[in-house]
């Protein structure tokens, strides 16, 4: 009886099918929203994650000048220098690897080729700081790092720029008038959650850095990496108080310099996707009940147009609750079409955002399963009063119907 | 249910409509039995509560107030659900307008009472089938009521009427839609069902040429009862 009456509602469906199309269109799209929202906020959420991981989830970075962004008051803060981040390299047990930074943008040249890069000035701890490995040579030598050698790593675009396909190694190349040998080459980091390459960069020592590009013996930031097992929270405030010491701040004061937890960064962008998904959900929501008075609109219509099939149906024996179930679940299989088209149509969306997004494309089943089950709900809560209209008609009037 | 009593039977039944000044009395005290196997013809000028009395004895309406009892049990207390029951068993109903479901084939609509008795769909399939070819129409199973003719889509609603073997089979103007030839097909196959398969037959018509196909004829007037007697044979 289920089945028939299931195959009824079916029947009844497709012998109007532009109408019942444009009838749960409100379901399609409220659904799709949903589905597209919560697939591609997934997609951005397991971005981040993996971005974070790979950036180092124990990564700290420090910097100086105060949390806040904006101009500061007073002096601008004194940058840190060497003998800073060997104290926290050396006296934190906390700390795997600590490595100093200081960043220009820089034309690199290779004969005609020329590159506007990054240019890091650093040593060996920040490969095991920000764990990224060298696939092609080496590492900077110790001696090579003390004297200010003009060796460096380089980024894969940074070397697909300069040398194509061809062997860096041994390669020279400009950075200003500083003629610089490859020594080693890093593994492709890809690209971040804020659409930048993260593989555009050149390492050179530090101090051959400061010596001949930035004239000066600052460290302009640190990396921190902290050892597993560690909560960075405890590692962030030993390294606060060992630079308040070393700078000097008094007990009143506050810190010249800031040190920056990547996971900050996750968090931060989790929230922005959890209220985002809030927001659409919300919209979703709004159009799922639009599209619900939209099938509730056609059943009345519907339940009207057809008074006298219901008369027939009730002369020759369908009791109330026949009735009621047969235009329910004609709504129910309505908006499960619906909702089913607007899953498909969600996922579709989602599919493509993703491919542009650079994202990666992650249907949830569960979420796909509550859609479905919501679709399903809307056709009984706004199916329901039609559908009792129907069952309560009288079978004398009914059959008079014209 | 007791075997002896008479099909039907009706008590001092009244059915009133509206109220105060706008109140009509369309049944004003009718007194009727009619034994199970007869052949009953309902006569009587427009507005004289034939249609009214067809509906309570279709159990479609019920009394304002009197007694019908069915196979001896009182009905007219049943509520709308219990009328149903009582439709879906034992009463079948052919309509002036054939009331035929519109885009549904011939087949379909004959099988549709047995849908709701719950029959398993190979079962439904070769009653309706049969029931079809009663009628003269097996090989209009598939055809839409759009497809066939006046006398044919009244043929497949008798054969609607009849596929749940109901004791009783109430007909509302049958022909009146149909030209003399056509009603006299109709008749003949009411006949048939009434004869053959037992089947209590309560029709109304305006034409005497199709009410003699009745054994009986009760003719109303103005709600009450004016006449009640057997066919008289032409012959
Ligand atoms: N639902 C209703 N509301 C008000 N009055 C009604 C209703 N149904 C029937 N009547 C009235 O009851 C009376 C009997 O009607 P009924 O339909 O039984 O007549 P009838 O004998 O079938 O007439 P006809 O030959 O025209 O079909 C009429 O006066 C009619 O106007
Ligand atoms: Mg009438």
């Amino acid at each position: 009886m289920l089945w028939q009456t299931v195959r009824l509602a079916v029947q009844a469906i497709f012998r109007n099918a532009l109408r019942s199309i444009l009838t749960v269109l409100g379901v399609v799209i409220g659904v799709a929203a949903v589905i597209a929202m919560v697939t591609v906020g997934q997609g951005s959420t397991e971005q981040v994650t993996s971005d974070v991981a790979k950036l180092g989830t124990n990564l700290l970075m420090v910097r100086p000048g105060q949390a806040q962004q904006g101009p500061q008051p007073g002096n601008p803060a004194s940058a840190f220098n060497l003998r800073d981040v060997e104290a926290i390299a050396t006296q934190l047990a906390s700390v795997r690897a600590a490595a100093p930074a200081d960043t220009r943008t820089m034309t690199v040249i290779l004969g005609d080729q020329n590159h506007a890069t990054q240019v890091v000035g650093t040593d060996s701890a920040y490969l095991t700081a920000r764990d990224i490995p060298v696939v092609l040579g080496r590492s900077f030598y110790e001696s090579e790092l003390r004297s200010g050698a003009a060796v460096c790593l380089l980024g894969q675009t940074v070397r697909k720029e300069l040398f194509g396909s061809g062997d860096p190694l041994g390669q020279s190349f400009r950075i200003k008038s500083i003629s610089c040998r490859v020594i080693g080459v890093m593994a492709e980091q890809g690209v971040s959650t804020f659409g930048t390459d993260q593989d555009d960069f050149v390492l050179i020592p530090i101090r051959t850095f400061q010596r001949r590009i930035a004239g000066n013996a600052d460290v302009t930031m640190i990396y921190v990496s902290v050892r597993d097992g560690v909560d960075t929270g405890v590692a962030k405030s030993q390294i606060e108080s060992l630079l308040r010491e070393r700078r000097h701040i008094g007990p009143g004061e506050e810190d010249d310099f800031n040190v920056f937890d990547m996971k900050q960064v996750a968090t931060i962008l989790t929230g922005i996707t959890a209220v985002l998904t809030g927001l659409l959900s919300a919209v979703a929501a709004v159009s799922l009940l639009v599209g619900g008075i939209g099938i509730m609109n056609i059943m009345l219509v519907s339940v009207t147009e057809r008074t006298r099939e219901i008369g027939i149906r009730l002369a020759i024996g369908a009791q109330e609750g026949q009735v009621l179930l047969q235009f329910l679940v004609e709504a129910i299989v309505l908006s499960l079409l619906g909702g089913l088209l607007g899953i498909l149509l969600g996922l579709g969306l989602a599919a493509i955002a993703a491919a542009l997004m650079k994202i990666p494309f992650s249907p949830n089943p569960l979420v796909i399963l509550l859609a479905f089950g919501f679709s399903a709900a809307v056709g009984v809560v706004f199916g329901y009063f039609p559908a009792r209209r129907a069952a309560r008609l009288d079978p004398i009037e009914a059959l008079r119907h014209q | 249910m007791s075997a002896d009593a008479p099909l039907i039977a009706l008590e001092r039944i009244t059915k009133t409509y509206g109220m105060g000044d706008a109140m009509v009395r369309a049944l004003d005290g009718v007194d009727l039995t009619i034994a199970a196997g007869d052949f009953v013809a309902i006569m009587g000028p427009s507005g004289s509560g034939k249609s009214t009395t067809m509906n309570i004895l279709g159990c479609l309406d019920t009394p304002t107030s009197g007694h019908y009892r069915f196979k001896g049990v009182d009905v007219s207390g049943l509520n709308r659900d219990q009328r149903a029951l009582l439709r879906r068993h034992y009463i079948g109903f052919v309509f002036q307008g054939y009331n035929l479901l519109p885009r549904t084939s011939a087949l379909e609509n004959v099988e549709m009472p047995l849908l709701y008795k719950g029959m398993a769909h190979d079962e439904r399939r070769a009653l309706a089938l049969d029931a079809l070819d009663k009628v003269g129409l097996a090989d209009r199973a598939g055809h839409d009521p759009s497809e066939l003719s006046g006398g044919q889509q009244q043929r497949v609603a008798i054969a609607r009427a009849i596929v749940g073997r109901p004791a009783v089979i109430m007909a509302d103007e049958p022909t009146g839609n149909l030209d003399t030839a056509r009603s006299h097909e109709i008749m003949e196959l009411l006949t048939r069902f009434n004869t053959e398969d037992g089947i209590t037959i309560v029709m109304v018509t305006h034409e005497p040429d199709v009410a003699v196909f009745a054994h009986r004829q009760i003719h109303f007037l103005d709600g009450r009862i004016a006449r009640d007697g057997a066919t008289v044979e032409a012959v």
